[in-house]
């Protein structure tokens, strides 16, 4: 079997195959045109007549769990990544596969981290054939080397949900790390000792996968409340002496940033927001995770509470700085796809205004609407943005997979997008004339600030005649293009091969771009 | 084997710099080896620069590793021209273009409020240092390099004086105590400095020294820009001589003091209520006012307390200061924004000008405001009022169409 097959060229001009792993693929057609057909996929119907009454579904170990699943060559095994960097089921599940002498496994986790780099030795030895999810630091720096069996399919959390949904994508077995459970399998991430919030990631895959186990390292006598995860959908359950590590959910980037140039980014985001009339009593936002980010909302904050208004909500990634917005009342709602440090766990748990969504609420494309498109603005990264505003999330200029999507692609629809980035780093200039990869097609991108200006998007003709007469320093991406190779000069193309190594799938299921092998 | 000599920083936490080190051979040609987190994108760039500054010292049989973390050309040609220099003796510079940008000359009177301190040795500090608008910058020669790293400093500033573009900032150079200072002339006067700090002055006569060095680069150059100065006095005998160092040239345009050294040499501490330092800032700030020149104050230390900053500066704005130094770029807007008139000022200034303007529309030779005369030095001094108060966005170039609508 080749590995992809059947090239054509989609509709941002990249060359994709419409045949990976053995399975077809659409490529992409535009944003809102494929419009998919049938039905969504339906998992078996169960019986309660196998399954305990006394609702009794503990095995005694994740291995004989994996077993009574039936885990074989060639299955799909998913995983959530709310706990971050303190995963410690992702690795073991893949040991014992390895003891098992079961191969050629396709891992679906909701993304990776540099926990899981132990992987890599079960990528070579052939026990996973690939990632399907992200790919970062390590892993990805692997399957840019074109060392991994099958192509890796990298998907945004809101594609990750409609995959499942649309049957694209069929899990065998999910297993659900959860910092509280009953032996019926309800579930959730607020309480216990390795609290990481919520579980959203694992929604998709509590539903529709074939098997479910949920692992937990505080097992509570039924009703586990809240159920965030419905026992209902799940297989087996299995106590173990830790589930995950609650200290390392917390990034290095989720601190306010200190870089003075980062913060004049911010304050120029936020002024750029106000000027545009974006900040107003009752407006939304989204800003993740990064220093740069914080930084944004911090300036938000001090504006709402300067006109004593409120925001109705903050789309979050939430950590101290929105809970703080939240329990001093200048926000009413923040929904909550997953957080970032132990105060947004505690949050979560304490106010009934910090809610816990998935990516069926906030990003699914293929349901009659999410709110994703109702944020007012959304301040998002980059590692490249060419001048048709096309950005790049996954790639490094020289060529290396090193990121995951994220919720990036569905942010993209919200009524206004901002890329915050630097003109260059180290030397590197972000904005080219070509991204290496296409993530975002440029018709949703609608502002990049940098330290040296602000480009518009010159489809957004409001918000070029809003700025009209600002003092603020609004020119052409051209112009921020130019500015930055003469400061640095003008990057050399790197060595990229034409072996496929990696698909990059847009929220609709197409294949908006590929990665390719970097020769070294 | 030859020696052995290196040039730049290294180093985890170092950025936008390099690291080379430089063996002179006796055959087998240029031997270069490159190791760099942007090899990729710019390896083919940083070998060619390499080969064009070896080339330019003639050199022909050479071994150099270059440890590269992100350096902009402008810090690479000056790493390798130091490594060069302490191998070989020359009087040879290896100059990359002027930029155009940087060519701008600055006025006497310019404002001051904000100056922002650079070392002299990290180049990834100059690079976006004029993006947060402080009124000038300062490229360090003194205080913040050490002994052994004052040549490959003065190169870097040199370089940094003809490619960093500093959008509008007076570009100014803190130069080293003089005699030692007059060293690092050849380096600043040929690249367009607009101003010179002259540290821990204490005599007219260092200010003439000064002077008679760079009117002779001036002319062996053929240069016709200003170059203004800026003493810093830092002692009890400089406090006590500053008129005498305000009025020793007709190129100073501040006096600045420095409140580290100047409570050394009193035998006092520094402490934020500032009482120690008192006489000594009123000196200079009168000694500057009587020469009609500005004052300018010491920096503030602690860069996390903006409330502190902003109390700090509305003090040495009543002594009589008109700007401040600053060692961080989160300083420039506290500085400015307090510096700047306040509303009330605004007002004021707005109802001269106006009354001014009337005056001129009506041939009147007078101006006057209610029953009261205003005399020509009180109208030009609220006209620049207005200017900065417009420049700073306080209000809008159409001000007067408001203020009479208003009225």
């Amino acid at each position: 079997m080749k590995k992809y097959d059947k090239i054509v060229t989609n509709a941002v001009g990249r060359e994709v195959p419409t045949i990976i792993n053995g399975e077809k693929h659409v490529p992409f057609k535009g944003v809102g045109k494929f419009r998919p057909t049938g039905r969504k996929f339906a998992p078996k119907i169960p019986t309660c007549a196998d399954y305990p009454a006394d609702g009794n579904k503990l095995v005694p170990s994740l291995k004989e769990a994996l077993i009574k699943a039936g885990l074989k060559d060639g299955m799909t095994i998913s995983s959530h990544h709310h706990f971050r960097n303190g995963d410690l089921i992702a690795v073991q599940i893949f040991d014992i596969a390895k003891e098992l002498g079961v191969k050629d496994l396709r891992w679906y986790p909701s993304a990776s981290f540099p926990c899981q780099e132990a992987l890599i030795k079960y990528l070579e030895d052939g026990t996973i054939n690939r990632i399907e999810g992200s790919m970062n630091g390590a892993l990805g720096r692997f399957c840019s080397q074109g060392k991994m069996k099958g192509i890796g399919v990298l998907r945004s959390h809101g594609g990750r949900y409609t995959a499942v949904q649309d049957g694209d994508v069929q899990i065998d077995i999910a297993v659900i790390a959860a910092p509280t459970a009953d032996a019926f399998g309800n579930a959730n991430g607020v309480n216990g000792p390795a609290a990481c919030g919520l579980l959203g990631f694992a929604l998709a895959d509590s539903q529709y996968a074939d098997k479910v186990i949920v692992v937990t390292d505080n097992l509570v006598p039924f009703p586990c409340i809240p159920w965030q995860i419905h026992g209902n959908y799940v297989d087996y359950t299995v106590k173990v002496d830790v589930v995950g590590l609650p200290e390392k959910i917390i990034s290095g980037t989720t601190k306010i940033t200190k870089s003075p140039d980062r913060l004049l980014i911010a304050e120029l985001t936020a002024q750029f927001c106000d000027e545009a009339g974006i900040v107003k009593d009752g407006f939304s936002y989204q800003a993740g995770a990064g220093g740069t980010a914080l930084s944004i909302g911090n300036f938000f904050a001090d504006m709402l509470k300067e006109r004593k208004i409120k925001a109705r909500f903050i789309r979050a990634g939430s950590n101290m700085y929105p809970v703080k917005m939240l329990e001093e009342g200048y926000v009413d709602y923040i929904l909550d796809g997953q957080t970032f440090d132990l105060e947004g766990v505690r949050s979560m748990r304490e106010n009934p205004g910090h809610v816990n969504t998935s990516p069926f609420t906030s990003y699914n494309y293929h349901s009659k609407g999410n709110f994703a498109t109702m944020v007012d603005v959304v301040i998002l990264g980059a590692t490249e943005v060419d001048v048709s505003f096309n950005a790049n999330v996954v790639t490094h200029s020289d060529g290396y997979l090193l990121h995951g999507i994220g919720g990036w692609q569905n942010c993209l629809f919200s009524k206004c997008t901002i890329l915050p980035i630097p003109l260059f780093r180290d030397r590197i200039p972000i904005i080219k004339d070509e991204v290496t990869t296409i993530c975002g097609p440029g018709e949703l991108i609608d502002v990049i600030v940098t330290e040296r200006g602000i480009a518009i998007n010159p489809l957004r003709k409001d918000l070029i005649e809003k700025l009209k007469g600002s003092k603020l320093p609004i020119k052409t991406i051209e112009e921020l293009k130019d500015e930055a190779e003469k400061i640095c000069g003008k990057p050399g193309k790197p060595n990229i091969g034409s072996e496929i190594v990696a698909a990059i799938k847009w929220v609709d299921g197409t294949i908006i771009d590929v990665v390719r092998k970097v020769e070294e | 084997m030859g020696k052995i000599v290196t040039s730049g920083n290294k180093g985890k936490r170092v950025r936008s710099d390099c690291f080379i080190t430089l063996e002179l051979t006796e055959s087998n040609g240029i031997d270069i080896q490159l190791e760099s987190k942007v090899k990729v994108l710019f390896g083919d760039a940083i070998n060619e620069l390499l080969n064009k500054v070896l080339d330019f010292f003639e050199i022909k049989n050479a071994k150099l590793k270059i440890e590269d973390a992100g350096a902009l050309p402008f810090v690479i040609a000056a790493r390798a021209e130091a490594a060069i220099k302490k191998l070989i003796k020359t009087e040879k510079e290896f100059l990359l273009d002027m930029i155009d940008e940087n060519k701008y000359q600055t006025t006497k009177d310019r404002y001051r409020f904000s100056r922002l301190y650079l070392p002299g040795n990290s180049p990834s500090l100059m690079i976006n240092a004029g993006i947060h608008k402080p009124n000038g910058i300062i490229l360090d020669l003194e205080d913040s390099v050490s002994v052994n790293k004052k040549s490959e400093a003065q190169l870097i500033v040199r370089n940094a004086l003809r490619q960093v573009n500093f959008y509008g900032a007076e570009r100014m150079v803190r130069i080293n105590q003089i005699p030692l200072g007059l060293a690092d002339l050849n380096y600043l006067i040929p690249h367009h400095v607009n101003l010179l700090l002259v540290p821990k002055c204490e005599s007219a006569d260092q200010i003439h020294q000064v002077n008679k060095r760079i009117d002779e680069i001036k002319k062996q150059h053929g240069l016709e820009y200003p170059i203004w100065l800026m003493p810093i006095i830092e002692s009890a005998l400089g406090v006590i001589k500053s008129f005498e160092i305000a009025t020793s040239a007709k190129n100073i345009v501040s006096l600045a003091i420095g409140l580290e050294d100047y409570t050394a040499d009193i035998h006092t501490k520094r402490t934020n209520e500032a009482e120690e330092s008192f006489f000594a800032r009123s000196m200079l700030v009168n000694a500057a006012k009587a020469a009609n020149i500005q004052a300018i104050d010491s920096v503030f230390s602690d860069v996390g307390d903006m409330e502190a900053l902003k109390q700090n500066v509305l003090k040495s704005k009543s002594l009589g200061f008109d700007g401040m130094g600053c060692i961080h770029p989160r300083q420039i807007k506290v500085i400015h924004e307090n510096f700047a008139p306040d509303a009330a000022d605004i007002l004021k200034a707005k109802k001269i000008v106006n009354a001014f303007i009337i005056a001129e529309e009506q041939g009147l030779g007078v101006v006057s405001l209610g029953t009261k005369m205003i005399d020509p030095p009180v109208v030009k001094r609220a006209q620049t009022t207005i200017d900065l108060a417009i420049d700073m966005g306080f209000i809008s170039k159409n001000w007067r169409e408001e203020f009479l609508m208003e009225k």
